[in-house]
């Protein structure tokens, strides 16, 4: 991902979907989270087993993360640079400090 | 499960989780959008000091962004690393019922795993960098789990003490400043206590059953007390980063205080259940409305850190083996998939 | 209503104890349901029936079981775990059914933990060895469709217990068969590695085809499955090579007895304990 650590895009992670539960009749659906598929069939095979615990009848919707455009408030802001195209900003990779675990 | 018998709390009401997510979000109107670029950390301190919650495309300090990343990955990995040494036992479980509760268990475990690791991609973070970082070794999981389960009363145990100790350490995390971090810890909060609960309660069975059972049941205890209570960290004042993270209200309460807060839990459940803590210090203190209690061994907190605990070398070898062994499908599904969307855009054109 | 209370609606519901008894199961299938065995039916062929099916569910979740923490991919670990779950489900419904039936009153973990190899009447594609996630969701495919299969006849059965859990069961398999459908077309169709895999996973799975009779005839619906997934995957349909015996009639493969080994050694070390 980053320029100087070029990936074979076979190697690379499944894409990351956004997953949307209607819990139950009457409630719009809701976003619960992300998971990682190849397609758009296991992304919803695994919303199903990852965030309903495959109860019946309850309707998922699934759409890759890249697809989704995002605004909010605080970026009307004129001095801040938006990254309005993504629903989370993925930076490059954060160099995370290795540290004692404070769990 | 557990019927109508069940007296003994294990999760204090105060601590109940659905107390605690009447939290709100971050909202632009009642916090004036920021007019000079030194405002965003204003506009940041604001929020986090009306107790509302940070959203994942708000600004935020670098180091505020990397220690969220930082202990949300390593709650995750611990949640991932956590379903080997119970999950060794899932073949091997003495009935069918204890055999679907555990892997019904193990499979939270990994449902957890995922919520976190997706939390920490809201963040940027990106989960095979992630997963790389676990398995080379640069990133942690919690000491707890280099420790082995020698038995099945450890099953029992892992539940009562290790998810014990868990909902004290995650419970207030559901209140955590990040939304995406404290709405995963609420959805897995409500799990951990089905977790703690079947652990008490397959003591309680194996209590009322043969000399042995009720032997297997106090080694374990034995066993795991010690190193349950060095789950929630060195003591404050060698834990260096606590005070930041508790400014920012990454974490909500110091180490010794949810330590305090899982002697005075467990202590009463222990005597209900008829086993020994393994602590001679123990003792009730009138005056401080407390339990007093020895110290834990922190050397050996530090040697399990470092890597030199009883199992750390089998763990992340058996995560390591199953990334590696699972290449070759996650690349043969990414193959199809690109194959399909690229069948699809023939299809199309012609 | 905030965002958060919205949220917490989807659990509702959820937060009985029943997941834990019946893995992911939400409600009991036996609700209201009959249990004295009706009139004309044969109580005999009845408990060779339950010990058959859920001897091929308790082997398929402890195969299924072995998987967990070495999935390709956490996601995964979820997916199978949920189908060992919902066929250890099965077995001790099917286990119950028999102890109720054949007058001894045993229970459930009397014919899990107390049985020798030679008593167990699942088939030998169920107890088969390791192998490669190829393998897995070759053989997931080929018992689900199987099963599937028997299961939507038995919907009808005389006996109302076996008739209720083939109706949840129809549920459970058609989404087994599903997913090992979508793994086998991805594995088939990805890499010259994931191709080659399948084939010898169906190579391995060929011989033990034979076995899979019951009472009905659905060979017809299995071959139909295999052969529609084998195309879409681009893979050759195994060639039928037989081999005599069957498990069904107690006649095992070598590595029955080590599996029941692992499954029954905590058991049978503690007689007269409570777990």
């Amino acid at each position: 991902m980053t320029p100087e650590n070029p990936r074979d895009p076979e190697k690379q992670g499944w894409p990351l979907y956004e997953v949307f539960v209607r819990g139950n009749r009457g409630l719009n659906h809701v976003h619960v989270g992300s998971l990682h598929a190849a397609d758009d069939a296991m992304a919803l095979t695994h919303a199903r087993d990852l965030y309903t615990r495959r109860n019946e009848g309850v309707s998922i919707w699934v759409v890759r993360s890249e697809h989704i455009a995002a605004s909010t408030r605080d970026e009307k802001d004129p001095f801040f640079a938006p990254s309005a195209d993504k629903v989370y900003r993925h930076p490059t990779f954060y160099d995370i400090p290795d540290d004692v675990p404070h769990i | 499960m557990l019927g109508a018998r069940k007296r003994v709390t294990l999760i204090p009401n105060e601590w109940s989780v659905g107390k605690l997510v009447t939290m709100t979000t971050t909202d632009a109107a009642e916090v004036p959008p920021p007019h000079t670029p030194d405002g965003l950390q204003e506009h940041f301190d604001a929020t986090i000091a009306r107790d509302q919650r940070v959203e994942p495309r708000d600004w935020m300090p670098d180091g505020y962004r990397k220690t969220l990343i930082r202990q949300i990955a390593q709650h995750a990995h611990s949640e991932i690393i956590g379903m080997q040494p119970e999950g060794e036992w899932i073949t091997r479980a003495p009935s069918l019922r204890r055999k679907a509760i555990l892997f019904a268990k193990v499979q939270d475990e990994a449902g957890h795993g995922l919520y976190l690791y997706s939390a920490a991609e809201t963040l940027g973070a990106d989960r095979d960098d992630l997963t790389q970082r676990l398995i080379e070794g640069r990133q942690k999981y919690s000491s707890i789990f280099n420790y082995p389960t020698l038995g099945f009363a450890d099953v029992g145990v892992i539940g009562w003490f290790v998810d014990g100790a868990a909902i004290c350490n995650q419970v207030p995390l559901c209140r955590s400043s990040y939304g995406p971090y404290a709405r995963a810890m609420v959805r897995i909060c409500k799990e951990e206590s089905f977790h703690q609960r079947q652990g008490y309660e397959l003591l309680m069975t194996m209590m009322r059953g043969t000399d042995a059972q009720r032997e297997m049941v106090q080694d374990a205890v034995n066993r795991w007390w010690w190193p349950s209570l060095m789950m929630f960290g060195p003591p404050d004042d060698a834990s260096p980063n606590s005070a930041r993270s508790m400014a920012w209200k990454i974490k909500r309460h110091s180490n010794d205080e949810l330590r305090r807060r899982f002697v005075d839990m467990t202590v009463p459940q222990a005597e209900k259940l008829g086993v020994t803590l393994p602590d001679p210090e123990l003792r009730w203190n009138e005056e401080s409305g407390h339990h007093d209690f020895g110290t834990p061994d922190w050397d050996e907190l530090m040697r399990v850190i470092k890597g030199d605990g009883p199992c750390n070398d089998r763990r992340m070898e058996r995560r390591r083996t199953a990334h590696e062994e699972g290449a070759w499908v996650r690349e043969a599904a990414t193959a199809h998939a690109a194959k399909q969307a690229a069948r699809a855009e023939k299809g199309t054109a012609a | 209503m905030s965002d958060d209370h919205v949220y917490l609606t989807l659990a509702e519901g959820h937060e009985d104890d029943t997941r834990w008894a019946y893995g992911t199961g939400f409600e009991d299938p036996l609700h209201g349901v009959d249990t004295t065995v009706p009139e004309g039916v044969d109580a005999g062929a009845l408990v060779a029936e339950c010990v058959a099916l859920a001897d091929d569910a308790l082997v398929s979740a402890q195969r299924l079981a072995e998987w967990v923490t070495r999935a390709p991919e956490l996601e995964e670990e979820v997916a199978l775990a949920n189908i060992g779950l919902d066929l250890l489900g099965q077995a001790r419904l099917l286990y119950s059914r028999a102890g109720q039936t054949d007058g001894t009153g045993r229970d459930e973990d009397a014919y899990a933990y107390l049985r020798d190899a030679g008593d167990f009447r699942n088939v030998r594609l169920a107890e088969l060895p390791g192998g490669d996630f190829a393998f897995a969701v070759v053989r997931l495919l080929v018992l689900s469709s199987w099963r599937l299969a028997h299961f939507r006849r038995l919907r009808a059965h005389p006996d109302p217990v076996l008739a209720a859990v083939a109706a949840k069961g129809v549920k459970e398999l058609t989404y087994h068969r599903q997913y090992a459908a979508e793994w086998c077309v991805r594995l088939g169709d990805g890499t010259d590695e994931s191709h080659r895999r399948m084939r010898a996973a169906l190579d391995r799975v060929a011989p033990y085809l034979g076995e899979l009779h019951t009472a009905y005839d659905v060979r017809d619906e299995v071959a139909d499955d295999l052969r529609q997934v084998t195309e879409a995957a681009g893979l050759p349909l195994p060639v039928h090579r037989p081999l005599p015996g069957s498990g069904r009639a107690g006649e095992h493969t070598e590595h029955l007895a080590p599996l029941l080994t692992e499954l029954q050694g905590v058991a049978r070390a503690h007689p007269g304990a409570t777990w």
